[in-house]
């Protein structure tokens, strides 16, 4: 079970604009710990945002986005009210989904 | 509001168990696929050749908004965006990063080609915007400068 994301939506005529920061350590696998041993790595992999159900942004992270990915864009075809659900899923299969109104 | 949470909370714990125990794939839930061959790809070419393309073409249309300089390589705010039409797909790239491949979006009908994000620079690089539309692979670059690393340890 992650931790919770901050998802905001704000209309401006049709446009939607999503923002979200999501709760992620996103390790690369590439760092050693003070003993030297590898951390393995532990990254969101898949993002899947929708509106009211229909699919507006599907992405695919690798472990080079930062940790507590930030991530901004805007869809055309909104209104306020309608319903935006952010999931992701990380490479140890756990997963996260949060929702926000769009105002 | 606090019961939709608890619901929310239920259908993701749910979803995670499903995903755990193999009965559903994560492709199943998600429209695109994690493919580690285009994760671990090391170029630009490599990464192309690995999601179908073969050649790109250097686009005029297409803008990354970055620093010039970054000061901390661990968080690099970059933002690509394009004024071509029918944007299908968009991906951040960097070239000396282990993998080349950063983040990769599929951007259905009605999605606005800008996206805006936060990657991990190891060091002074070409980051680089990898764009399909129309069915045409495009490509812009821009240097970012790093004075501290964000990869190693």
């Amino acid at each position: 079970m992650g931790d919770p994301m901050r998802v905001r939506a704000t209309t401006a005529g049709d446009v939607v604009d999503v923002k979200i920061l999501m709760r992620h350590d996103m390790e690369t696998g590439q760092r050693k710990d003070a003993a030297g041993k590898v951390i393995p790595g532990h990254f969101i992999q898949n993002l899947i945002v929708k509106s009211n159900d229909k699919v507006v942004l599907d992405g695919l992270f690798g472990p080079s986005v930062s940790k507590d990915p930030y991530l901004a864009f805007q869809f055309k075809g909104g209104a306020k009210g309608d319903k935006i659900s952010v999931t992701w899923t990380d490479n140890k299969g756990d997963t996260r989904t949060d929702q926000t109104v769009a105002s | 509001m606090d019961k939709k949470r608890r619901d929310m909370i239920r259908i993701g714990s749910a979803l995670s168990m499903a995903i755990a125990a193999g009965i559903l794939k994560v492709g199943d839930v998600f429209g695109a696929e994690w493919s580690p061959k285009v994760f671990d790809a090391k170029s630009l070419d490599a990464v192309l050749k690995e999601l179908g393309g073969d050649k790109f073409a250097v686009s005029p249309d297409i803008t990354i908004t970055a620093p010039e300089i970054a000061e901390n390589g661990a968080v690099v705010p970059v933002a690509i965006s394009t004024t071509l039409p029918k944007t299908e797909y968009m991906a951040i790239l960097v070239e000396k990063n282990p993998s080349a491949m950063s983040a990769s979006f599929n951007i259905p009908a009605g999605t606005t080609p800008n996206i805006a994000t936060r990657v991990k620079m190891g060091t002074t690089s070409n980051v680089i915007a990898l764009i399909k539309s129309d069915g045409k692979w495009l490509t812009a670059s821009k240097e970012i400068k790093v004075t501290l690393g964000g990869c190693g340890g």
